[in-house]
């Protein structure tokens, strides 16, 4: 289970924020680029310093020691980086379910990672997340890379993830159909406030 | 065999050579005959001037005066490290690194070895001390610029790498393992080069001084083995802790990747 608490949370030089997303919930974000949406989904992950209070179900950021707080809260980058040449060296366990519903195989473990195109490194960076089961998914535009078919198998994994793990979910997405496609509720960055928007 | 005293007039012969060069810089329009004047003018009153100074040190041999000298030559080491790199820690952190790395890796190894191996009495003979000092610190601050120079310039350019395994949970040592065992590497091949072509192909200063001034050769390879076997630990050692020191300080008690901490963030 995950329910993402934030109070009074502050980063990414926008002003403080309250906002709950229950366990099993999605939440959409947008916002022209250069708003902060990244740098708020850095700083609730603690990659950037930040002030206010963000927990896990009850457990709060400071008294949960780094890695264990981003192995709860995973975030997924607009842009995946990759530190060894083997595409199965990323992963934990075998992932093969994931990566079937994602339209890829076991096979894909063996590719090299420099090979990849740019769709494939996005669905397989998901994959690479999910693999870790987190309790929390901050996702930062999953498929701006993907053409309409994987596109829908990301949401729908995505979806099934949520449910089957009980994670609360913060879509970052331009999108506003697929904002309403896997969204319950919708929040907007505008000139530094974080404020509820309809799809 | 008697040591033959160089006169001014014998030194006057390779700086008019050095004149000469710079002459042909200027035909050549190459632009260097500034920098080639100046580098060797400063390499003669520094030289010179240090000779004068341990011609003091040699005769009084007051172990402040001579402590004081080594720690000079310290510092200008340890700036001399941090200089070298294109990105530097900000604030006392730039030099702080590379002083205590270099106090690492010449400081406490020449002590020992004065201590230990030569077993000179007293410790600070300056005769001993100030060029076993000499010799670890010039050569132990290449490597430990270059294992600095490498960990930061790969900690910069693969900030994504890194913080794409902060972010699956890994821990800030694993994230910059490799960066760090490369910057060691790095650091490392220049004094295993060196040991493995001494004597074959080039023959060391230090070995070639003492042969000049008239010792036995046998005698002077053992110094020379000495010097070599312990600019390699010195190396090793202090670029060891400058570069946990330095991988550290790159991130924050947060473990997050903290590159403004750098220079030219």
């Amino acid at each position: 289970m995950g329910r993402l608490i934030l109070r009074q949370f502050q980063g990414a030089d926008l002003e403080p924020v309250d906002l709950t997303i229950e366990a099993g919930e999605c939440v959409t974000l947008t916002g022209s680029s250069g708003s902060g949406k990244t740098r708020l989904l850095r700083a609730i992950a603690d990659l950037d310093p930040h002030g206010g209070a963000a927990l896990v179900d009850r457990q709060a950021v400071d008294q949960t020691p780094p890695p264990e707080w981003r192995r709860r809260v995973g975030l997924l980058p607009a842009e995946s980086h990759w530190w060894q040449d083997r595409v199965g060296d990323h992963f934990n366990g075998s992932a093969n379910e994931l990566l079937t519903e994602l339209g890829l195989n076991a096979a894909c473990l063996e590719w090299q990672v420099a090979r990849l195109s740019s769709g494939e490194r996005q669905r397989l960076a998901l994959a690479r997340l999910l693999d870790r089961q987190p309790a929390v998914l901050l996702l930062d535009e999953p498929t701006a890379n993907l053409d309409p078919e994987n596109s829908a198998r990301v949401e729908a994994l995505v979806q099934d993830y949520a449910q089957q793990h009980g994670a609360a979910v913060l879509w970052v997405s331009h999108d506003p159909r697929q904002r309403r496609r896997v969204g319950q509720r919708h929040l907007v960055i505008r000139e530094r406030r974080i404020e509820t928007a309809s799809a | 065999m008697e040591l033959i005293q160089l006169s001014a007039y014998d030194l006057s012969i390779p700086a008019l050579l050095v004149l000469a060069l710079s002459a042909l810089s200027w035909r050549l329009r190459l632009g260097v005959e500034r920098q080639l004047l100046i580098a060797a003018l400063r390499s003669i009153l520094q030289l010179l001037l240090l000779g004068l100074v341990l011609n003091t040190l040699f005769s009084q041999r007051a172990p402040l005066p001579i402590l004081a000298l080594a720690l000079f030559m310290l510092t200008v080491a340890g700036y001399e490290v941090m200089a070298r790199q294109k990105r530097r820690f900000r604030g006392l952190w730039g030099i702080g690194i590379g002083t205590l790395s270099m106090f690492i890796s010449s400081f406490s190894i020449t002590l020992l070895a004065v201590h230990l191996v030569v077993r000179v009495d007293p410790w600070y003979t300056p005769q001993y001390l100030i060029p076993l000092l000499g010799m670890l610190l010039g050569n132990t601050m290449s490597g430990m610029a270059i294992a600095l120079d490498n960990l930061t310039r790969d900690a910069w350019q693969q900030r994504g790498m890194i913080e794409a395994q902060l972010m699956l949970g890994e821990n800030w040592d694993r994230a910059i393992g490799e960066i760090r065992r490369n910057a060691l590497r790095s650091g490392l091949i220049p004094i295993i080069n060196a040991m493995a072509a001494a004597g074959v192909v080039s023959l060391p200063g230090m070995m070639t001084g003492q042969i000049l001034s008239g010792s036995p050769p046998l005698e002077a390879a053992k110094y020379q083995i000495m010097i070599l076997l312990l600019i390699a630990v010195g190396t090793g050692l202090g670029a060891i802790v400058a570069v946990w020191i330095g991988s550290r300080r790159l991130f924050d008690q947060r473990q997050r990747l903290r590159l403004e901490r750098l220079t030219g963030a």
